[in-house]
């Protein structure tokens, strides 16, 4: 996984609540084996219009937009279904920070599997950021220090230490879990006597 | 100390904890279906890792599968390829998998349970955010991304985070046509779409006791529609009575056993949740949604809202793009809404006891002639179980179409979609923009609701019917 350090970029903002994971990427993408190639198509049916050709009014068909590395949105971001193509139709496009007033809980867990950072902040904050987005002004995203650096000025944000160390050394899990099958052996075996039926 | 049912089921399953309250949980039950799993499979074998239990996993195709006849295969390419790669990569790991002509092959939440796979008190999980439908047997199951998918395959555990503990007690008795689909609809009309973020509900009081267990699992089903990780109900005798015999339950001794350990699953008297609502259930009424969030639900017998009476500016303008997209205005009778599809199925109302209650409206009628509906059972034993007891003749009769199990129209990952602008009565979760099908409009509903819409051909009030 690609480390988060440091992202600079003009942000672009979709100013919708709710925005769910079908709107993220719908259902006829999910048929795909791999990973990637899916940036063509995130948010297709808000990008493409029913011939398959761009809706000039979408903000991401738009340059400098549609190199924007970080986005703004409405709250309860990636409602919906546990797709994990949504992160990688993201991340495919090039986003690689989602901010938000909330998040939805198994959207917000994929990120961190992708090397995405979900930053969580108020809507005036977002309204604030907003602007920069219009005058199309890059916004710095600094995971170490927890700020966004705007114009002269700068915003903290929290994010859980377990999370933000992954994101900064871009740590496999599942190696950090394996490392912990003494623990798991433990567990299957005492499991094994008192829940015989597991 | 007293604990919640949640607390009592994370303790039991924790296998380490970091100093900052990250948790490595241990996973009892893993279903994996053909859409959300080939990169974990992949993952794995990228970096040479085994699945650490294959008995604990068990595989089925459900969401890209046909409805029609499909003892000639699949004909969508890539909708092959996926299913055969899930049959592949389950040859190659070692675990069991209902393929696509198996007799007990279906949706992958409707299969569990069935097969006793599901049980009380485990941590289950799968790679769709419906598995919160297993909750209803007081299991902690949510819904996980793919990368955690290759996680639980390779160590049977998920790194997690503790939620907080959140109850909503449904108090009274249902009134005639409110079903455990309306109580969740108003559940989340209630709290929202965000309102169980951070949380694991749990739903008690009268109304959840007096359900069914398969009523119990509409209600857990649509959990993730409040935004919850996961939705829990104490099993209860009838809980026990359900698991009894199934193919996968304990026997014999380890029965004894697990029954001693299942009756202890329950929040204590004195638990403390962090959040808690009450509903009353002579507040609840036949509901149907009518916009692109479940959270916006209103009565049968009520009107379109106008979002002009609504005051937070994000919501209001929600509010008009849902309209806009659902081809309704402000103020218009609900049951003036016409429909064209009728769509009876699911893993949320894809049960015996949904087809029951469908077929009992339906018997010696017929569906409006302008409208096509499809009934799809959430499993073949469903469908060979309702085909025993006549009821596919009742729906046949009526001019319903009776299909072969899988997710189907739900999110029309298969041919099963609505054309734009259609619009559809729908017993499934989601009424998401183009969940159904590109420019598809869904109105969720319960299955005596769809019975209902497709007799009168408009969204209608199923005491109306009979």
């Amino acid at each position: 996984m690609e480390k988060f350090i440091k992202l600079k970029s003009i942000p672009a903002h979709i100013p919708l609540m709710n925005i769910d994971t079908d709107m993220i990427i719908p259902k006829q993408f999910l048929k795909t084996i791999k990973r990637t190639g899916l940036g063509k198509s995130l948010f297709y049916e808000m990008r493409y219009d029913e011939s398959g050709k761009l809706i000039d009014k979408f903000i991401l068909n738009n340059d400098p937009y549609s190199k924007s590395k970080i986005l703004l949105a409405g709250k309860n971001f990636g409602c919906g279904s546990s797709r994990e193509h949504a992160p990688w139709a993201l991340l495919d496009f090039g986003i690689r920070c989602v901010i938000s007033p909330s998040f939805a809980d198994i959207f917000f867990n994929n990120c961190f599997n992708n090397g995405i950072l979900p930053i969580i902040i108020d809507e005036k904050s977002i309204q604030e950021l907003s602007e920069y987005s219009k005058r199309k002004e890059e916004i710095e995203v600094d995971l170490n220090e927890q700020v966004i650096l705007y114009g002269n000025k700068k915003m903290t944000f929290d994010i859980e230490p377990a999370k933000k160390k992954r994101l900064l050394e871009g740590l496999d899990n599942i190696g950090l879990s394996l490392k912990k099958i003494p623990n798991i052996e433990k567990f299957e075996n005492s499991m094994s006597k008192t829940k015989p039926w597991i | 100390m007293s604990k919640t049912l949640y607390d009592k089921i994370w303790d039991d399953h924790l296998v380490h904890k970091d100093n900052d309250g990250t948790a490595l949980l241990y996973v009892d039950r893993h279903l994996v279906h053909e859409v959300t799993s080939p990169q974990a499979f992949e993952g794995l074998r990228i970096q040479g890792r085994k699945v650490r239990k294959p008995k604990l996993t068990l595989a089925v195709p459900d969401h890209n599968v046909p409805t029609t006849d499909r003892s000639k295969g699949i004909s969508d390419k890539q909708s092959k390829i996926q299913v055969d790669t899930l049959r592949n990569n389950c040859k190659e790991f070692g675990i069991n998998l209902f393929d696509v002509n198996d007799k007990r092959q279906g949706i992958v939440h409707i299969i569990g349970p069935e097969q006793g796979f599901t049980q009380p008190g485990t941590v289950i999980v799968c790679g769709d955010s419906h598995t919160a439908t297993h909750g209803a047997f007081g299991s902690l199951a949510f819904g996980i991304g793919t990368s955690e998918v290759e996680h639980v395959l390779a160590t049977q555990t998920l790194i997690q985070k503790k939620s907080k503990n959140f109850r909503v007690n449904v108090n009274g008795s249902l009134p005639a046509g409110v079903t455990s689909k309306d109580v969740i609809l108003k559940i989340i009309g209630t709290i929202g779409t965000a309102g169980g973020t951070g949380y694991v509900i749990e739903f008690a009081g009268e109304v959840i006791r007096n359900l069914s267990v398969e009523q119990r699992m509409t209600i857990c089903n649509m959990t993730i529609e409040a935004g919850a990780r996961a939705g829990l109900i104490a099993p209860d005798d009838k809980t026990i009575e359900y698991f009894k015999d199934r193919p996968m339950s304990p026997k014999g001794e380890n029965w004894t056993k697990a029954v001693a350990h299942w009756k202890k699953l329950f929040s204590d008297s004195d638990a403390k949740f962090d959040k808690e609502v009450n509903i009353d259930a002579k507040d609840i009424e036949p509901l149907v949604t009518w916009g692109t969030s479940p959270q916006d639900v209103c009565p049968i017998t009520g009107e379109v809202p106008d979002p002009e009476k609504e005051k937070d500016k994000d919501r209001r303008t929600a509010m008009y793009r849902s309209l806009e997209y659902m081809g309704l205005k402000p103020k218009m009778k609900i049951s003036d809404i016409k429909v064209d599809k009728i769509f009876i199925g699911s893993c949320t109302n894809g049960r015996i006891e949904d087809l029951r209650l469908a077929a009992k409206l339906l018997k010696g009628k017929k569906i409006a002639s302008d409208v096509s509906a499809m009934v799809v059972p959430g499993s073949g034993l469903v469908k060979k179980q309702a085909e025993e007891e006549g009821i596919d003749k009742v729906f046949k009769n009526a001019g319903f179409e009776w299909r072969e199990p899988g997710c189907s129209m739900c999110l029309g990952m298969n041919e099963d979609q609505l054309s734009s602008k259609e619009r559809c009565a729908s017993t499934s979760n989601r009424n998401f923009e183009g969940r159904q099908g590109r420019g598809g409009r869904t109105h969720l509903v319960s299955p005596g609701m769809a019975v209902a819409a497709a007799i009168k051909g408009y969204l209608s009030d199923v005491r109306e019917i009979n």
